[in-house]
């Protein structure tokens, strides 16, 4: 198991590194990348000052050496528009996404897990094509329409609830759903088809063999295996929910993260966009890490090898 | 006797036939799995989009740019305070939003059509590569494949539309980054099954070099599986597209896009809920139509696809 | 075995119908099956793959596969108490506690999730309630009684730390758990090894002489029943065609599908010769011949065979054939 965890940890880093590199390379792509990082007003003294720091001046390799030495004591650069360093910008705001985020999860598996349950468990009934419809919608609607027509719907005609910044409890309602319905039609799609599989197999057989009811024998011996192949989908699942805080944050006007990705591209703020992008490269790596020993406690083939 | 004699159900459940079945198609519980109905619905809204979409100049009552400011924030026809001249009712700068849809039908169609093809064309040759070649350059390839899977593509389309500028090719770049990973997996794993079988085989004994068997024995027997992809991506497609638009990376103003739309109506919600929901509308239904068509279409085609 | 504990009967099944209905028509998987099990009783039950022995079974235990397939007729006499007319709920009391199961294939019979003490148990505390530490003695017991080495700590393990035999023998001690008076063991040893067969037919064995349970063994292997059975009931196509103790079985068949079945088991003696092999196909479920089912492939087969099924011949002791050809004891 330790080796397992070191071994995943040792491709997180090189994964990262990939990352890292990406965004260096683009960065140099469209030539000097001094000039997608100062603000248009700046002055050659700004100019040459900057291009000294960031060894400009040397080669490509030599840029890169510095690039990465940089960024491995934490510095990816000082943001344009905000005149402050990059990673700072993206600390003061992470809480406020980390605040969302679990809710949505919360959400998207309170009710897309039992909905797949029981749509498999009626298969072909009344119940599993309502669940089809969801599951369909869930995944036709972009996310961004969904949170528009939610405060028109809920803010603008009726009223009952706030239309975006934080506060409240009920400033979480919508973003929360917006963010939360692809994650319920993505849970409950796979539900069902791994429910589906997992019913016809001898051990639910053996089961009921032993008497067991009905509930348990879905509820705990049915679903227990389900989890495992709804847990690989996390992966997905993580990368799809920081997209989605990004249209999320826009639309609601929410001050985290999200937000802050729009605001890194609609200002063209170049090297905060680049430190957003490696500071969430290591969170989706750090989710999925502890989505893979989750992973591991639930299927005891994995966890005791 | 308590239960003699009792009518067998499916049957009859399976006979009914109602308009619902067409939009969505159930699966019947039963060892044979029926053939699923043709979805006529979304074939029909399909059609419609694509109609639009290449006749767009000779639908589209107006120009989707020029701005009419005096009839700006008209709502739709059927509304009170609607024209009769602007059918579903005008933007904050006065255009004509059928206008703007039509034309909006066109740019993301486009891409989708350009993305698939680059994206998807990608995806095949690294899955077909990796499959047969195996190896190192397989662990390698997929390694990459992994990597593209962890990361959502989103950000790097952000970050090309911020260091390209962006534009029309861009857009096509950025979402083809999005699609080759899934279509790389699959193709590598219909692959993998390919090369065991007798033919391929064969082909190795005659002599034929790796490429060729690639080309003329591998690359026809995947391209089913291709096509399935192809359809079940093109909604992924649409979204993400709408998505950039909307997040100000996608075709920059003021070429008419579905996202773009919506992202200008927003702030006007309140007194305009029509600029951006009627886009809106086109995109799930366009999207949720070519994923029942693609739905039916893995069916037929590679049931066991099924899993994806 | 004590002579006391044979006698009464625990099972009867009458004309026990069970077909599937799909749209393609209606498949009579089992159609008009009949027998009777004593207790402390071994019944072979026994027949090409595909004849419905299964499916008997599964409609014994009321656990029928999802998709069309349904009991139509018959009755299912458990100490007299026909269990088809059971609520789903009481049906549940019954299984495992009355009449419980062993599956073939012991790779996929346990939960993959959960330790074998946890499934176990669930067993177990159907049974009686009882401290936890109480039934995990019991637990242990169960693994002992069914030969498992070092059961303490085995109880701990997962399915896949174990073999297929010991699997097998786990699934075992789940079914009988409950003291059931009726074990339909279906096919419980095909996916084993051929030594390990053997250890587990004399576990078995063990145990029904332990308990006096009786037992419906389900197998296509002749060379199991003679070892396992007291009487053997053979099936084809949907019905038994012949029921008979299994010396009598062996020494004059009277059914030819049961002559051709007993000529295809290798023989250990003799000189090595052809494997026979029954020729042609059983008919298709779907569409029965109205006459003897297997007339097609019958070397004796005559006009009346084709014209209509054959009543059933007592041909000796509780021995009974379904075939125009044989003559009455």
């Amino acid at each position: 198991m330790k080796r397992y965890i070191a071994r995943r940890l040792m491709q997180g880093v090189i994964l990262l590194f990939m990352v890292a590199t990406i965004v260096f390379f683009l960065g140099r792509l469209t030539g000097n990348p001094v000039d997608l990082m100062l603000p248009e007003d700046a002055t050659a003294e700004d100019r040459t000052a900057l291009i000294q720091t960031l060894g400009l001046d040397g080669s490509v390799l030599d840029q890169y050496a510095i690039f990465v030495g940089k960024a491995m004591h934490g510095d990816l650069g000082m943001s344009i528009r905000m005149k402050q360093p990059a990673s700072e910008a993206f600390f003061d705001r992470l809480p406020n996404t980390l605040v969302l985020i679990p809710w949505a999860i919360l959400l998207g598996m309170m009710l897309g897990i039992p909905l797949g349950v029981v749509a498999a468990v009626n298969r072909g009934g009344m119940l599993d094509r309502a669940a089809g419809t969801v599951a369909v919608l869930g995944v036709a609607m972009p996310s961004f329409w969904l949170g528009v027509l939610l405060i028109f719907v809920f803010s603008v005609e009726l009223g009952w609830l706030p239309s975006g910044r934080m506060g409240g409890p009920s400033h979480y309602v919508l973003p929360v759903i917006t963010l939360g319905t692809f994650l319920v039609a993505g849970f409950m799609r796979i539900t069902r088809s791994a429910m589906l599989e997992v019913m016809e197999s001898e051990f639910v057989k053996l089961a009921r063999i032993k008497g067991l009811s009905e509930a348990v024998v879905i509820w705990k011996h049915c679903l227990r295996n389900a989890l495992i192949p709804v847990l690989t989908l996390w992966g997905v699942f993580v990368g799809n929910l920081i997209t989605g805080a990004i249209v999320t944050e826009t639309v609601f006007a929410w001050p985290g993260i999200g937000r802050l990705t729009y605001e890194a591209v609609i200002y063209r703020d170049f090297p905060l966009l680049q430190a957003v992008i490696i500071l969430k490269s290591i969170l989706i790596l750090s989710i999925n890490l502890g989505v893979d020993i989750l992973y591991a406690y639930v299927d005891p083939r994995i966890r005791l090898t | 006797m308590a239960i003699a004699e009792r009518p067998p159900s499916t049957d009859a459940a399976a006979s009914r036939l109602s308009l619902w079945r067409l939009v969505w198609p159930a699966r019947v519980p039963g060892r044979f799995r029926r053939t699923a109905r043709v979805p006529w619905i979304p074939i029909a809204i399909i059609v419609v989009i694509v109609v639009m979409a290449i006749f767009a100049p000779l639908l589209a009552p107006y120009s989707p740019i020029d701005q009419t400011l005096r009839d700006k924030l008209l709502p739709p026809a059927w509304m009170a305070g609607g024209s009769d001249k602007y059918f579903l009712g005008t933007d904050a700068f006065g255009r004509d939003i059928l206008s703007r849809l039509i034309y909006g039908a066109r740019v993301s169609l486009m891409v989708a059509l350009l993305a698939l093809t680059a994206g998807g064309g990608v995806g095949l040759a690294v899955g077909i590569v990796a499959g047969y070649v195996g190896g190192a350059v397989d662990s390698i390839l997929m390694r990459l494949v992994d990597a593209a899977f962890t990361f959502p593509a989103i950000l790097f389309a952000l970050l090309l539309a911020v260091t390209m500028g962006q534009g029309f090719g861009t857009l096509v770049i950025a979402i083809s980054l999005l699609l080759w990973a899934s279509f790389a997996r699959v193709i590598r794993g219909e692959v993998l099954s390919l090369r065991q079988r007798d033919f391929v085989a064969l082909a190795r004994v005659r002599g034929c070099s790796a490429s060729r068997i690639m080309l003329t024995h591998i690359l026809p027997n995947v391209l089913n599986t291709f096509m399935v992809l192809v359809t079940l991506n093109i909604g992924v497609v649409i979204i993400a597209e709408a998505t950039l638009s909307f997040l100000g990376a996608g075709i920059p103003p003021p070429t008419p896009t579905w996202g773009l739309m919506i992202s200008e109506g927003r702030g006007r919600i309140a007194e305009a809920w029509w600029v951006a929901l009627i886009p809106g509308i086109a995109i799930t239904l366009m999207v949720l139509s070519v994923n029942l068509f693609g739905d039916w279409m893995r069916d037929r085609l590679d049931p066991r696809l099924r899993q994806l | 075995m004590k002579p006391d504990m044979r006698g009464e009967t625990v099972l009867e099944v009458r004309d026990l119908h069970t077909h599937f209905f799909l749209r393609r028509g209606v498949v009579k998987a089992v159609d008009g099956v009949s027998f009777s099990l004593r207790r402390g009783e071994v019944l072979g039950l026994v027949g090409e793959s595909g004849c419905g022995k299964s499916l008997t079974a599964l409609s014994l235990m009321r656990l029928l596969p999802k998709g069309g397939a349904q009991t139509i007729k018959g009755e299912v006499l458990l100490n007299g108490e026909n269990i088809l007319e059971r609520t789903p709920a009481e049906m549940r009391e019954i299984r495992g506690r009355r009449i419980s199961m062993v599956l073939q294939d012991p790779q996929t019979s346990l939960n993959p999730v959960f330790s074998i003490g946890d499934q176990l148990r669930e067993a177990i505390v159907r049974r009686k309630r009882a401290s936890h530490v109480d039934v995990m003695k019991e637990a242990v017991e169960a693994l002992r009684r069914v030969e498992i080495a070092a059961p303490e700590q085995r109880i701990g393990q997962y399915p896949h730390q174990l073999s297929g035999g010991m699997k097998q023998r786990v699934v075992g001690a789940i079914a009988i758990s409950g003291e059931p008076g009726v074990l339909i063991a279906d096919e419980p040893t095909t996916a084993l090894d051929v030594t390990i067969q053997l250890q587990y037919l004399k576990l078995l064995k063990r145990l029904q002489a332990e308990t006096g349970m009786a037992i419906l063994f389900i197998t296509h292997d002749f060379g199991v029943v003679g070892r396992m059975c007291d009487r053997v009931a053979v099936m084809y196509a949907g019905r038994i065609v012949e029921c008979g103790p299994v010396r009598q079985i062996f020494e004059a068949p009277q059914h030819p599908s049961t002559r051709a079945l007993i000529a295809s088991v290798p023989k250990m003696t003799g000189p090595v010769g052809r494997l026979t092999t029954i020729e042609g196909q059983p008919p298709s479920l779907m569409n029965l011949p109205v006459g003897c089912r297997f007339a097609s492939r019958c070397p004796l087969v005559e006009q009346r065979c084709l014209d209509a099924y054959p009543a059933e011949v007592r041909v000796g002791d509780a021995h009974t054939a379904d075939c125009w050809k044989v003559t009455p004891a």
